[in-house]
């Protein structure tokens, strides 16, 4: 391109910002869109359930308190991690999480298949004093989260919006909701949601998976 | 002949003013946040002290209330300067000053409380959103709106960038943001999973991209050669890396997701546009730096210029390191450590502070009609304290990431892993009180600005800065840049 055609773009501001508009949108275009097919692709799993009630309020307050910045939830496929964590993290088991937690630190651990792997006393435990179980660990207590209430209404309102974005919620799923959460504190929501991870959401083959299956095997941490 | 036009230096100034006061709180809560992480009670039980709720202020503090309002500022001041006219509509620039503050308060005074989406660099709820998108239009409006009106009918690059950043950016929000309320204190995102990490790092990335790297270099890219006293080496050269560079950074945001669930071809594709990245990257670092050729011995009387210099080393060398991380082998490493942090801080102690605060430097005694800053001394002072801060963050990051990233894929001769999680946190924790002194250092350097910076403004403070009248008769407008430099 010769000089005096450049030259016609840096003499005329509508031209220059019209064609950087276009250059900035080419990558995002050609990778977001086959993304959002793909993953579209995902959420028809038949095997895929959205959060229960009490375990919605959970992610939520585990998203609230910016859980994420420290915890990651997505095993890689690497041989160390796989060790570690247990079978590594696919596409289907974060189809409900709205925004994704797979994180982009670790200053504790992975926590995609933390499900069961300590007993809910422990966690409780350990939420309000990381210390009083891990002396050396540097995770900050959270002791407000044993005080305060899971608002029934709020859920049922979350699960009602969550719907309006196709997740499969049926009626009877938010009428139970307020139930389902009456007299929990945002401790017990955590501690159900945590013990779920790898495990509520996991790919199970069909029709066999009980509530409560043993996670993948894995290894001491 | 006469102008009757002045420029508006008023809202440059208040930019000004407000970028001094959030570099010191953003930072401030950086340093408490990396006190946290090396002394974890000093949340005191209390929720909005606690790490993982003032983590997301500081990250916002610093990128978009330091750094937004010094870019707003500075694009303000170089749009007019460079196109020999006055800001065009003046009542909606004060509004995306007053704007813009409104956005940071509601911002940082909402997320500590829970009320937070919790992605991250744009954890603001939908109500903020939504105002940052009417500021940032306006902000838009009037760039290009003064743009129109120049006198000046060749566009300097530095406007290129402003203009790229301010695109990309609004583009990058709108899109990331989408969300659903439930209420006004929660929503949820449109997407979710993979699509919604695809999405969030594709913003993310480019917000480092267009706001943190197209931004300032547009500063760079006028404050440079007026510090050096002499041309930009190459004005052809430039335009050359600024088209390279908008148009392949927008896709290198999946190398943030290697090894996930994300589909395996997004992550080779981020990865191969990630290594072509650095050839903008250093052309435009290697730009600034020759337009010093000749003018080197300025570095011994002006901290200012100082402060460029190694923001544009501090800029090679990140831009250079973003991309070894890119590489997966490397990344499968990285990830998850402490070498990100690493990283972002380079980039942004090292690149987007020196260079704000080197641009700061240049500009302040202009827009305050003073000769130049109260004290040099002061200035030298703060280059000190800001560059040890700096290194002993990065190095201790660097160290405690390689640290990290080695014990967890550290295995036994029988295939087992050596290490507990909770051995490698103990082994790094002695560099989380070196990271810790870094920042206190660093923020002691923002005091010493803030202070430089309120005796230079006496005049105006006394309101009896004399306006700066705009040049007239124009130059010539038929300017063509000097061909590339020879060689070597």
């Amino acid at each position: 391109m010769a000089y005096r055609h450049f030259e016609f773009i840096e003499k005329h501001a509508w031209t220059l910002g019209i064609l950087t508009a276009v250059m900035v949108s080419l990558g995002g275009l050609a990778e977001l869109l086959p993304t959002f097919v793909e993953a579209g692709s995902v959420r028809m799993s038949a095997n895929a359930r959205p959060y229960d009630p009490l375990r919605l309020a959970g992610r939520d307050v585990y998203v609230r308190e910016g859980c994420y910045l420290c915890h990651s939830q997505m095993i890689r496929a690497l041989r160390f991690e796989t060790q570690r964590y247990g079978h590594f993290s696919t596409a289907e088991e974060s189809a409900f999480d709205r925004p994704f937690q797979w994180g982009s630190k670790r200053t504790g651990p992975d926590l995609a298949r933390v499900g069961g792997k300590y007993s809910d006393d422990w966690q409780r435990v350990h939420l309000m004093d990381p210390r009083a179980l891990v002396p050396q660990s540097n995770m900050p207590a959270y002791p407000w989260l044993a005080t305060a209430k899971v608002d029934g209404a709020d859920v049922a309102a979350r699960m009602r919006t969550l719907r309006k974005l196709h997740d499969p919620y049926t009626d009877a799923d938010i009428a139970g909701a307020a139930k389902a959460v009456e007299g929990k504190t945002e401790l017990d929501a955590l501690v159900a949601y945590l013990q779920g991870l790898g495990i509520a959401n996991e790919p199970q083959p069909a029709k066999t998976g009980a509530a409560g299956v043993a996670p993948v095997a894995r290894s001491s941490p | 002949m006469t102008s009757a036009e002045y420029y508006n230096d008023r809202v440059v100034r208040l930019f000004l003013l407000a970028a001094t006061v959030w570099g010191i709180v953003g930072m401030l809560l950086g340093m408490y946040a990396a006190a946290e992480l090396a002394w974890p009670d000093l949340n005191f039980g209390i929720p909005w002290m606690t790490f993982s709720r003032i983590r997301p202020d500081h990250t916002f503090g610093v990128i978009f209330a330091f750094g937004g309002s010094a870019l707003m500022g500075t694009c303000y001041y170089v749009v007019q300067r460079t196109g020999h006219t006055r800001l065009a509509w003046g009542p909606l620039a004060e509004f995306t000053f007053w704007g813009w503050q409104l956005v940071c308060v509601l911002a940082m005074a909402t997320m500590p409380f829970g009320i937070t989406q919790s992605k991250e660099y744009a954890e603001p709820e939908w109500f903020v959103d939504i105002l940052t998108t009417i500021v940032w239009v306006s902000f838009g409006a009037v760039f290009f709106a003064t743009l129109a009106r120049r006198r000046i009918r060749h566009i300097y690059v530095a406007n290129w960038y402003y203009g790229a950043f301010i695109i990309a950016v609004g583009l990058l929000h709108v899109v990331n943001n989408l969300a659903l309320p439930v209420s006004l204190t929660k929503s949820y995102p449109i997407y979710s999973g993979v699509a919604d990490a695809m999405v969030q790092w594709w913003y993310g990335h480019n917000a480092v991209a267009f706001f943190l790297t197209a931004g300032f270099l547009a500063m760079m890219y006028y404050f440079v050669p007026r510090q050096a006293q002499q041309p930009l080496w190459s004005y052809r050269f430039s335009i050359v890396n600024f088209w390279a560079l908008i148009s392949i950074y927008m896709w290198a945001g999946s190398h943030h997701l290697m090894y996930t669930a994300l589909p395996d071809w997004v992550q080779s594709v981020g990865m191969a546009f990630s290594l072509v990245l650095l050839m903008p990257s250093w052309g435009s670092a290697a730009n600034g730096l020759l337009t010093f050729n000749g003018a080197w011995h300025r570095l011994k009387t002006d901290p200012a210029a100082k402060f460029m210099v190694l923001a544009l080393v501090f800029y090679a060398a990140s831009t250079s390191e973003g991309s070894l991380m890119a590489i997966k082998t490397v990344n499968s490493l990285s990830h998850y450590t402490d070498w990100t942090i690493a990283h972002v801080h380079s980039g942004s102690l090292g690149w987007v502070a020196m260079i704000t605060i080197g641009s700061l430097y240049a500009m302040a005694p202009r827009a305050l009609g003073r000769p130049a800053m109260h004290s040099n001394k002061a200035m030298e002072l703060h280059f000190w304290l800001h560059t040890a801060g700096t290194l002993l963050y990065v190095i201790a990051m660097w160290a405690s990431g390689v640290t990290a990233g080695m014990m967890w894929r550290a295995t036994e001769p029988d295939g087992s892993l050596t290490y507990a999680f909770i051995d490698s946190l103990l082994a790094i924790k002695p560099l989380y009180m070196v990271r810790w002194f870094g920042g206190v250092l660093i923020w002691l350097g923002m005091w010493v600005m803030a202070w430089n910076l309120w005796y230079t403004a006496a005049n105006a403070r006394k309101r009896i800065i004399l306006p700066i009248p705009v040049p007239v008769p124009e130059p010539e407008s038929q300017q063509t840049p000097a061909p590339l430099p020879a060689a070597g």
